[in-house]
């Protein structure tokens, strides 16, 4: 079951991926974010990845996304007022450059070259990670805070009315 | 029990897909939100290997490339808006005031 629904996710994950790249309206593209961001949610949750599956919805889907479609609502552009895609030559080369880059990544085999697995359960509640936090990771975290700070003063700068 | 080969090689199409947007695309906010989806491929590729490693650090990076994921669109989008004051679009062909 956890296995079939894996599958379920993953797919639905990839569509919708394909979905944001190739539709010219980006309200559209934005939702299918939305989807993409609810599957691999439910992708943590099938790895017992909780915590994180919680802050995926919350952050991703609620807080990035809002200001997504704020964005893109404030500005209101036609979607026939922006071309969508590069002039063709470009396009071509930079979709033959991406599947190239794919392509050797899937070649590589990342899962044969990795050790082997100790075995074992793992459960990334919110208890388990907290400690980590808190203790092993203590001073990232609180750079992390910094750097809140600092992206909300740059923010604030940069979408006043003059520069 | 989830297939964490399978899981990798999803992580890795997911980063191409989001590689195929940033180059091929036009307009600046679907250009940010292909870096998203490339941001998010990477996340569930650390989920995966904390989980064959059976070691929780993997999600804990995870948790911060979330974090920084949250400033990043901040301050992006806000360049974003910068750019259109200026110049009335956000076709990023068009974007070329640093070239003269």
């Amino acid at each position: 079951m956890i296995s079939f629904l894996f599958y379920v996710f993953s797919a639905l994950a990839l569509a919708s991926a394909v979905m944001v790249v190739t539709r010219k309206n980006p309200v559209s593209s934005a939702l299918f974010l939305v989807m993409t961001f609810f599957c691999l949610a439910g992708i943590y949750v099938l790895m017992d990845a909780f915590f994180l599956a919680v802050v995926q919805v919350a952050v991703y889907a609620g807080a990035i996304m809002v200001l997504f479609l704020f964005v893109i609502m404030m500005l209101n552009l036609s979607p026939d007022e922006l071309p969508a895609f590069m002039n063709r030559k470009i396009k071509w080369a930079a979709a033959a450059l991406a599947i190239v880059l794919t392509g050797s990544l899937l070649f590589l085999d990342v899962s044969r070259r990795l050790p082997a697995s100790p075995g074992g359960e793992l459960s990334g509640e919110v208890g388990a990670l907290g400690e980590l936090i808190f203790g092993k990771f203590l001073l990232p975290f609180e750079l992390t805070a910094v750097l809140l700070l600092m992206a909300i003063v740059a923010a604030v700068i940069m979408a006043r009315r003059e520069l | 029990m989830v297939n964490l080969n399978a899981a990798i090689i999803v992580a890795l199409l997911l980063f191409g897909i989001g590689t195929l947007g940033f180059l091929v695309r036009r307009n600046a906010i679907v250009v940010f939100m292909s870096v998203e989806l490339m941001l998010n491929a990477v996340n569930l590729l650390l989920v995966t290997f904390s989980r064959i490693r059976v070691d929780l650090d993997g999600q804990v990076m995870a948790f911060f490339v979330m974090a920084v994921a949250a400033a990043e669109a901040a301050v992006g989008l806000a360049i974003i808006i910068a750019v259109f004051r200026k110049m009335r679009n956000i076709d990023l062909d068009k974007a070329s005031l640093l070239r003269s």
